[in-house]
């Protein structure tokens, strides 16, 4: 086989291990839109959060330890303890629990009803605080994540695809991290589905994302599902974070995935589970294809910053529903 | 107004041979406002177990207000509501539907995006005892509800004689057949107080008659008490063991639909014999 050939089918493996973390942040989003209407702008954040509170647990640091301190002029920044990561990754997955119910019967509660616009202003106003909050309880620093998953490329991929090639493959170069990565996040989606079908508060979910009245009178509580919804985002969140963290180490910027998962979103559509799915898969390949292929022989390189956008705006144009939504015909 | 079964709350056998118990809802004096608009005024009424109950009145009498009021969606400024003998707190409508009260709704509420399957499941929901964790645990408890939600299902399906269209999405399905689907869904829930709002509405001849003929057969066959909103003085007439007739939001008869037929201010208010 043509080395260039191997080498692009290498870009597109990477570009679907990348698709993943963006296809999770796109899952998030659309878990509480279906189920509330809410076109949740700190879905990103709740993934930062999610990370910082697993390294804050893991590293056994105080919250909000430069508040106590400045206040009660105190020298406290650790409790001296180390938790491990499977017990850490628990105490994180609960706090996003209490975070979602905070999150629900302090701000959403009341604005049931209102319109789209204000709720999505909430989520941008909810995303700022987050990252305040996220700052002050854990400090603004770059942390390091690591829960002991597998990282560097594997070698016996390599070792084992080089034949594949001539002279000068030596076999395919994927990070161990990512393979992880992606095992995760299919079983996270498999669980899901599998919630969303079998179980009563699944029922009642998807119930809720289809008529608010009629699952009202079926005996669903609103309000339950609604922190149920807030909770699986933030389950979500937190395997996106844990993803990206222990690649790319525990950082703000991180709250800017939730931008990447934007095109995503116009791809397959707001309130599609398999299209959250095949949209990141789809970006992340694509922008990893078009920068080999045109954007770094051609272009001068660095098209991976805009090239989901301009997808998404040629989606747009030609098919505003999404590759899963239902034909948009307009009723006259 | 004659009040011949008013004063007498003994069971009692009709003469189609249903049984007719106590008293299972009381509204007493329940008054409801929106801003100055007063939807329901002062109105006081029982329904009785195993009865067929109407309500009627023309447009805008508040009767899907009252029906709201009966099932959480509204609660009213004023007054009291007994269910099985006991004040009823006021409630969210899941809270009043777990107490065993379904409803329909005069504009339809289904799932669109669902089967008709999946639609009369979710009526299930409050028999659904396995939490998730039991029901990811242990899989023989969860297999054995599910198995009889399933049969519960079946039941009403063959009942409403809708097996053609059990996989269909309901978004697809014509009006009259939604309508069915609806009280399909509520039915599943096994009630004991079912409320239909203008079950009949927009239907035609033939889809009213099997429509009546279902509602005849739930109250006959499962003893349901039904509460029931419609605007077919015809349709009252033949199913309804009694009527409440409201006006303006206020309550201007009571009685056996012969009584109510033959009321002074039912006949005015029909008419449209100005108000003062
Ligand atoms: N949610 C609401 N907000 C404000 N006003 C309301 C609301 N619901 C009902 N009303 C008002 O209360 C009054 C009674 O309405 P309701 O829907 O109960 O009448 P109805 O007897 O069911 O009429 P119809 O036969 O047309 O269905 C009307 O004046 C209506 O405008
Ligand atoms: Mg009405």
């Amino acid at each position: 086989m043509p080395t260039e050939f191997l080498y692009g089918v290498e870009v597109v493996l990477n570009g679907l291990m990348a698709g993943v973390l963006y296809a999770l942040v796109a899952l998030g989003f659309v878990l509480i839109f279906k189920a509330s209407g809410i076109f949740n702008y700190a879905q990103g954040v709740l993934a930062l959060f999610a990370a910082l509170t697993l390294v804050g647990i893991m590293e056994g640091q105080v919250p909000f330890a430069h508040l106590i301190n400045a206040i009660f002029g105190t020298e406290i920044h650790h409790f001296g303890w180390h938790v491990p990561a499977v017990l850490a990754i628990l105490l994180t997955a609960a706090v996003m629990v209490l975070l979602a119910w905070c999150v629900h019967n302090f701000v959403f509660r009341h604005l049931v009803g209102q319109e789209p616009i204000i709720l999505f202003m909430a989520t941008i106003g909810l995303a700022y605080f987050l990252e305040g909050v996220g700052d002050l309880m854990w400090g603004s620093n770059i942390k390091t994540l690591d829960v002991g998953l597998p990282q560097g490329a594997s070698f016996w991929l390599e070792e084992n695809t080089a034949f594949l090639g001539g002279e000068e493959f030596y076999g395919f170069f994927i990070d161990k991290l990512d393979m992880v990565a992606t095992l995760v996040a299919v079983l996270l989606v498999i669980a899901l589905v599998l919630f969303s079908q079998y179980t009563k508060q699944g029922r009642a979910m998807r119930a809720v994302a289809d008529d608010h009245q009629a699952a009202l009178s079926v005996g669903i509580s609103l309000n339950f599902i609604w922190v149920l919804v807030w909770s699986l985002a933030g389950f979500v969140a937190l395997v996106a974070g844990i993803m990206w963290g222990a690649k790319s180490g525990v950082q703000f910027s991180l709250s800017l995935i939730a931008l990447k998962a934007l095109p995503v979103l116009m791809l397959g559509g707001f309130t599609s589970i398999p299209g959250a799915i095949v949209g990141g898969l789809i970006i992340g390949v694509g922008e990893k294809l078009f920068e080999f292929l045109i954007g770094a022989p051609y272009l001068g390189g660095a098209t991976e910053n805009w090239f989901a956008y301009v997808l998404a705006l040629i989606f747009l144009v030609f098919r505003p529903q999404g590759l899963f939504g239902e034909k948009i015909i307009e009723r006259v | 107004m004659a009040n011949s079964m008013k004063d007498t709350y003994e069971p009692y056998v009709t003469e189609d041979g249903r049984q007719i118990g106590g008293v299972l809802m009381e509204m007493k004096n329940i008054t409801l406002r929106f801003g100055g608009v007063v939807a329901i005024k002062d109105i006081s009424f029982d329904i009785r177990e195993g009865e067929v109950r109407a309500i009627i009145g023309p447009n805008g009498a508040g009767k899907s207000s009252m029906l709201n009021v009966i099932s959480g969606f509204y609660n009213p400024q004023e007054g009291e509501v007994f269910y099985k003998g006991e004040k009823r707190p006021p409630m969210r409508p899941y809270q009043v539907a777990r107490l065993g009260i379904a409803r329909t709704f005069q504009n339809i509420a289904l799932f669109d995006g669902m089967s008709v399957l999946d639609n009369i499941m979710t009526g299930r929901l409050n028999h659904m005892k396995a939490g998730m964790w039991k029901q990811a645990i242990w899989k023989g408890a969860a297999e054995r509800e599910e198995t009889e939600n399933r049969e519960a299902v079946e039941k009403v399906i063959d009942f409403l004689e809708i097996q053609a269209i059990r996989k269909t999405p309901v978004g697809r399905l014509p009006y009259g057949l939604k309508k069915r689907v609806e009280l399909a869904r509520a039915l599943a829930a096994e009630p004991s107080l079912l409320l239909l709002d203008e079950p009949m509405a927009g239907m035609n001849v033939e889809e009213k008659e099997d429509m009546s003929r279902f509602i005849l057969d739930v109250n006959d066959e499962f003893g349901t008490t039904i509460a029931l909103i419609e605007h077919d003085m015809g349709v009252v007439m033949d199913l309804s063991d009694r009527v409440v007739v409201m006006d303006y939001g206020k309550k201007i008869g009571d009685g056996t639909p012969d009584e109510v037929r033959n009321n002074q201010d039912v006949i005015d208010a029909y008419l449209g014999v100005s108000h003062d």
